[in-house]
């Protein structure tokens, strides 16, 4: 197994294919941070706006390497989806439509082997992707913005959190958002099983999680209770509950709390049953599968 | 020599289409086994369902003395496969496409050996070229080097001629009889180009909508006096007619266009060059032609499509 895994892993890192997320990545963090640079405090300012009759914000002080990387994840979170699906859709289909399935398949090797192992492939990859995002959002920000302590909007109020307590929550979002993508990854390996060539199952997995993304979304009280909370896309954005925190009666943060954590548990736990069953799904499918590609 | 190969009613249903039905056949260890049909016959599904590719749906198939369902990985562990087109990771040269597969085989191959195979196959000079810069030719001997890393007893090759020019298909011809006779490997080589497996096999099996039509040896199956004697002469209805009227009459065979077929001894040929001589005719070629071809022509479907002038 282990012996596979370095296998699928070194053809991921020898694929030009790979190396697209890590430069689209690169490329949007970098125009964010240089927006922000530029044009940050107004950006904050607008932010803040529905704020500012009640509170005082400094708004050179808001605006440190925590918020950017927040802001950043917030936009990039909806769009790595996209990325994963680039490699993980094409771990079976794309094997099919180079004809190496055929020869991989005729190896001493179980297909649920196989299945299992370009899964922990593409759950790597997507730590990699991560740590990268880490590096450039928030350790790069933290060098051209430096540090402060953070504040996090979320409706019409506000969370803030201690300069030394921000750290170990980026640490759990990027955790979070591990698992999460790892669930997007488990729907590109399912669809990609049933494929012949990667476009299809890429396209698929994209307007799965748009659709459901826009379903999670939406504000209708039929759904609220029963379609939503067991959409995967729904649970996707838990991350950000590492970032509400607790507040004392008299409006003091508590240091090292999180807001609900249940709730994130919860989360979690509904993220790993969909990659139990999307990857349960694609080992049975690819164990009844012809190949006849 | 012990059966390499053993199938026994081998089926496969796809839907409303039986790919292979009931197949049974057996290759003997040190063959050189051709395994012949026309497209669509069901050579590929066949040598799928020995692969594992494709699940079979009735029949049993044994290797190396083993059942392929409950003794999959040993089995496949000393087997090496072509399949069709030898698609490689494109993006990889040759020594790591090879060193890859050595290992997926479960095999723990030394560089040198790697090195060795690529020697083989006339591809040490670009060892270390990605496969996406080589010409068919190329690719075709390193998919044989990937079958043969891992050293197995038994190589399937399924058309392995394919999109290759004459000198590739040469080269193809000679590594098969080396691996064969120099190395003592069994090699299962399934094509539609006849004359390449009478040049190698040293048994055949023809099949034809998934259903065996003969097993034999080659020799059994190139019987000389069947050889098939094709003529071109001038008037080819006159001539027909006129031969007719001979002692030829048994030999006339059928005709192909402008062309007479006969089915003769091959050591008749000279006389019935003088009997044509005789009558006058305007002989433009007299040749016998693949005796494998017209073999799998008179036993195949193909020659019901094939008019005579005798009809």
């Amino acid at each position: 197994m282990w012996k596979l895994l370095q296998i699928e892993l070194f053809k991921i890192y020898k694929r030009p294919r790979t190396y697209i997320s890590f430069a689209a990545v690169l490329a949007i963090v970098s125009v964010v941070q240089i927006a922000l640079r530029y044009d940050g405090q107004s950006y904050i300012g607008f932010m803040m706006s529905g704020l500012s009759d009640t509170f005082e914000f400094q708004n050179e002080k808001v605006l440190n390497g925590y918020l950017v990387c927040f802001i950043i994840l917030n936009t990039l979170l909806i769009h790595v989806p996209l990325l994963v699906a680039l490699i993980a859709a094409d771990a079976v289909a794309g094997e099919a439509n180079m004809g190496t399935l055929r020869l991989l398949v005729s190896k001493p090797i179980s297909r649920t082997q196989l299945i299992l192992v370009k899964f922990t492939a593409s759950v790597l990859y997507i730590i990699l992707l991560l740590l990268w995002m880490a590096v450039l959002a928030l350790f790069v920000s933290i060098m051209i913005f430096g540090t402060n302590d953070m504040v996090v909007l979320r409706n019409d109020s506000f969370h803030q959190m201690q300069v030394n307590d921000v750290l170990w929550r980026y640490f759990m979002a990027f955790a979070y958002a591990t698992v999460a993508m790892s669930t997007v990854a488990a729907l590109s390996l399912l669809l990609s099983v049933f494929a012949e060539n990667s476009v299809g199952p890429i396209v698929a997995t994209i307007s799965i999680v748009i659709v459901l993304t826009i379903l999670s979304e939406m504000n209708i009280p039929l759904y609220d209770k029963t379609v939503k909370p067991w959409l995967f896309t729904s649970h996707m954005v838990a991350w950000k509950g590492f970032f509400y925190v607790k507040s004392t009666e008299d409006g003091e943060t508590i240091r090292g709390s999180v807001e609900n954590l249940p709730a994130i548990t919860r989360s979690f736990s509904i993220l790993l049953g969909y990659i139990i069953l999307f990857t349960g799904l694609a080992v049975l499918s690819f164990n009844k599968k012809d190949i006849l590609s | 020599m012990p059966d390499i190969i053993s199938v026994t009613k081998l089926s496969k249903q796809f839907r409303d289409i039986k790919a292979v039905d009931e197949l049974s056949f057996t290759v003997k260890e040190g063959d050189v086994y051709g395994f012949l049909g026309q497209n669509g016959a069901g050579k590929s599904t066949t040598i799928r369902m020995l692969l594992t590719l494709i699940e079979p749906t009735g029949g049993e198939i044994e290797v190396m003395g083993m059942n392929l369902r409950t003794h999959r990985k040993e089995i496949l562990r000393n087997v090496g496969a072509v399949i069709e087109k030898p698609d490689l990771y494109k993006y990889l040269t040759a020594y790591e496409n090879l060193s890859l597969f050595a290992k997926i085989s479960g095999v723990k191959i030394p560089a040198a050996k790697i090195k060795e195979q690529l020697e083989l196959v006339g591809l040490s000079e670009r060892a270390n070229s990605k496969v996406k810069t080589f010409s068919q030719g190329m690719k075709q001997r390193l998919g044989i080097a990937v079958a043969l890393v891992h050293n197995p007893k038994l190589i399937i090759l399924d058309e392995p001629v394919n999109g290759l020019d004459p000198q590739g298909i040469a080269d193809i011809r000679n590594l098969i009889l080396q691996l064969s006779k120099s190395m003592g490997k069994t090699v299962m080589v399934s094509s539609h180009l006849l004359n390449e497996i009478e040049l190698i096999a040293s048994r055949v099996l023809i099949i034809d909508k998934g259903k065996k039509i003969k097993e034999g040896t080659a020799a059994e199956l190139f019987d000389p006096a069947n050889t098939i004697i094709e003529l071109s002469v001038a008037n080819p209805k006159e001539v027909w007619e006129k031969l007719k009227q001979t002692g030829w009459k048994d030999s006339l065979y059928l005709t192909e266009g402008e062309m007479i077929l006969m089915k003769l001894h091959k050591s008749n040929i000279p006389s019935l060059f003088k009997t044509l001589s005789e009558m006058g005719a305007e002989i433009y070629s007299l040749s016998p032609r693949h005796s494998l071809e017209d073999y799998f022509l008179s036993i195949t479907t193909q020659n019901r499509h094939v008019e005579t002038f005798a009809n």
